[in-house]
């Protein structure tokens, strides 16, 4: 689904955030990228979701190369990716149903009409457990219902890929555990392909069936979760999973 | 036509006190010039509401330009940018009553004429729309910028990220500029009274400083007070009703 080969990006700063970077997510995976901050994470997720283009190396997306793709090429590719944020990223002065509609209205495709943009705001909005809430404003929201509206909203578009950037990062551990729970029915309901950038470990132990974890740009250790997570070999794997003070 | 002092023709009732008897003697300037500030309202309302229509369909652009051609922005321009920041500057940086005598060449060129009521419109369009730009820029930035890379990731053109995210995200905030730039306008408009432009500003110095009716001047400074007054509260009521963050 997504394949990253030999992909390195080097700012113009001369700073060099990822380096000869190679991996294969395949559909249906819940894959991690774990890392502690600077080890580029950011980087890969702006890559994967084609935010910047890498200086080398090059990315199979959907099995087309999209290495150098920008511009309007590029939108193109990206409808195909849902993304959802740390931060929720809605836009405060929509209520939740039109958030959820936004994806939709910039699409521009006919076969989104008022009707079927209300009847999939709808449905979305009842997937993620907020069927109550369509004509709320994100103000009058918590963060984690804030986010299941964030996850409906990419989810709007039928992408092929779901892209989260520290979901549960600004959430309560009860919350986090809810809002995992659902991409995790979303991958078993939709067998959406869900990739998760994080830095905590045990959002990986929750649900990623696969992980990769960076160290400073580069792969320190790839494999099954559980792999990883009995048998770390890389000392940034272990102190990752250290919580001892 | 008012153009010899009246003694005002009230009579004095010492029990009614001080300030009643004040009142009953402005009342009677009121009554006594009520058309003369009719029509200076009018003429201040027209000036006023010509300006800012003008100015925001300049200013408005110019200020989402700011933002998008900044570093950062959706489509970055150093030099243009640079310039466009210094023009707004520069004319930010002139006191209005010399832009005012300074624009009268391009003022004569556009109306025909450098005095008047539509004369003034010039340079006050002029004065105020990069006040309005730096206004609009203001508001624009106040918007988180992961909504805007959010927008991006979904593929948003850049004429939809406008449209569909910065303006609508930013109207609360537009809208209390609005109310500001409204305010400048009409105490702009005050200054422009040098050049015969009318208005309440005109009156006051025709009558109060060049006649020394003080009490006329006190009268169109209580009637721009109630106009700003208005402004200010209906403006903000707005702002208030539209924006969602205020649950």
């Amino acid at each position: 689904m997504i394949k990253l080969e030999n992909v390195s990006k080097v700012f113009a700063t001369g700073e060099k955030a990822l380096d000869d970077v190679s991996l294969n997510i395949e559909k249906g995976d819940i894959f991690g990228i774990v890392g502690r901050s600077g080890a580029g994470k950011s980087t890969m997720l702006k890559i994967i979701g084609l935010l910047e283009q890498p200086t080398s190396g090059t990315i199979c997306m959907l099995g087309s190369d999209v290495s150098n793709v920008k511009g309007s090429q590029a939108n193109v590719i990206k409808r195909n990716i849902g993304t959802v944020f740390q931060g929720y990223n809605l836009l405060m002065q929509r209520s939740v149903a039109k958030n959820i509609a936004f994806p939709m209205e910039l699409r521009r495709n006919p076969r989104y009409t008022k009707q079927e943009m209300g009847r999939r705001c709808a449905e979305l909005a009842e997937l993620v457990g907020l069927g109550d809430k369509l004509n709320a404003y994100p103000a009058s929201l918590s963060g984690g219902q804030m986010q299941r509206v964030a996850i409906a909203r990419a989810l709007a578009t039928e992408p092929q890929i779901l892209l989260c950037d520290e979901p549960t990062s600004a959430l309560d551990t009860c919350t986090s555990k809810e809002i995992l729970g659902l991409l995790r029915d979303i991958n078993a309901k939709l067998g959406m392909t869900i990739v998760i950038i994080t830095h905590d470990m045990q959002v990986i132990k929750a649900i990623c069936t696969r992980t990769v974890v960076l160290d400073i740009g580069r792969v320190a250790e790839m494999g099954n979760t559980a792999q990883v997570l009995e048998n770390p070999k890389h000392p940034a794997t272990q102190l990752l999973l250290d919580f001892n003070v | 036509m008012y153009s010899e002092y009246i003694e005002p023709t009230v009579e004095v009732v010492p029990e009614i006190g001080f300030f009643a008897q004040h009142l009953t003697v402005y009342w009677a300037v009121f009554l006594e010039f009520r058309p003369v500030l009719w029509q200076a309202l009018l003429e201040t309302l027209y000036m006023t509401f010509a300006t800012v229509t003008i100015a925001y369909m300049i200013g408005l652009p110019l200020g989402i330009l700011l933002v998008c051609l900044d570093k950062g922005g959706l489509f970055p321009n150093r030099p243009i940018h640079g310039v466009l920041a210094f023009v707004i500057n520069t004319f930010r940086s002139i006191p209005y009553i010399i832009l005012l005598v300074f624009l009268f060449p391009l003022t004569r060129a556009i109306v025909g004429t450098s005095v008047g009521t539509t004369a003034a419109i010039v340079s006050l369009v002029i004065a105020s729309a990069p006040f309005i730009a730096r206004m609009v820029e203001t508001a624009i930035r106040e918007i988180d910028t992961g909504v805007i890379d959010a927008a991006k990731s979904m593929g948003a053109t850049n004429f939809q990220i406008i449209s569909k995210v910065m303006l609508p995200e930013s109207i609360p905030s537009l809208v209390r500029g609005f109310s500001i730039v409204t305010i400048m306008v009409i105490s702009f408009s005050a200054m422009a009274g040098a050049v015969a432009a009318g208005g309440l500003g005109s009156l006051a110095m025709r009558y109060g400083h060049m006649r020394f009716r003080t009490d006329v001047m006190l009268i169109t400074i209580i009637i721009i007070i109630i106009i700003v007054t208005i402004i200010q509260f209906v403006f903000n009521r707005i702002a208030a009703k539209i924006d969602k963050r205020i649950v």
